[in-house]
């Protein structure tokens, strides 16, 4: 059952992830993009990390997508804009002479991994749930959390300068 | 199963991300591939942590991936209304102002 949900999964985020950087219409891609995100929480969950799968569809799926539809949307861009977009020769010789290297590297480094678990092998009734992963936010990682809420506080009032309409 | 294919499956969302990047014009979709990349990296934490660590640590800086994804697409947009209202476009070709 777990290799079967996981191809699926495979198939899904893959699939949406190169629809989504080969769609002209950027909705269209915001949509494969969604997609992707979808499958990615799928992953999350055949990985017993229940909270991230949750928080992934809250967050990603939900609040960053919605706010690119609808930016999207808001901008309400001309079809020409988007058609004209071309993908010129240069540009593909940079991503092969980029994207190449970096798959042979990472199935390169992945080939040689030796995945030997070093901890106690995780207690499946608390591994990943909202309780035990709070615990851990709030104990051991008590630092990290206050300065990205510093963080979004910033990027909150960033985004209301930027989007002003005048600026001075 | 073997934790391995979760992490190719993440190494190929993370180059597809960076082949977006690299290959569209459209600033809202070069966005969207960070928000891909990012999420790959958001899966290795993950499968590490489950597969190799036992204990929860990947989850929670997964957790702060996710609050700075969410931060990052907010400015980024923001960012490109910004431009949009300024030159009337969202293709970075036609973004020279810093003659970049």
């Amino acid at each position: 059952m777990e290799v079967f949900l996981f191809i699926i999964f495979s198939i899904l985020s893959i699939g949406g992830g190169i629809l989504a950087i080969t769609q002209k219409n950027p909705l269209a891609c915001a949509i494969s993009l969604a997609v992707t995100f979808l499958a990615i929480a799928g992953f999350y969950t055949l990985l017993s990390a229940s909270l991230v799968a949750v928080m992934q569809v809250l967050v990603y799926a939900g609040a960053i997508m919605v706010l690119v539809i609808f930016v999207i949307m808001l901008l309400n861009l001309p079809e020409e804009e988007y058609e004209q977009e071309k993908i010129t020769v240069p540009r593909i010789i940079l991503g092969v002479v980029i994207g190449v290297p970096l798959l042979i590297v990472f199935f390169n480094t992945l080939g040689q991994l030796d995945l030997k678990p070093i901890g106690a092998p995780p207690d499946p009734d608390n591994y990943g749930s909202i309780e035990s992963v709070g615990k851990l936010l709030f104990t051991q990682y008590i630092y990290p959390f206050e300065i990205i809420s510093v963080l979004l506080l910033v990027a909150i009032v960033g985004a209301v300068i930027l989007a002003k309409r005048h600026l001075d | 199963m073997d934790p391995k294919f979760y992490l190719i499956v993440a190494s190929i969302l993370f180059v597809i991300g960076v082949e977006g990047f690299i290959l569209r014009r459209n600033i809202i979709v070069i966005l969207m591939s960070i928000e891909l990349m990012m999420n790959a990296v958001n899966l290795t934490l993950v499968v590490f942590s489950r597969h190799y660590l036992g204990t929860m640590d990947g989850h929670v800086v997964a957790f702060f991936s996710m609050a700075l994804a969410a931060a990052e697409s907010a400015i980024g947009l923001a960012i490109v209304i910004a431009v949009f209202r300024l030159k009337r476009t969202t293709s970075s070709d036609d973004m020279t102002i810093m003659k970049g």
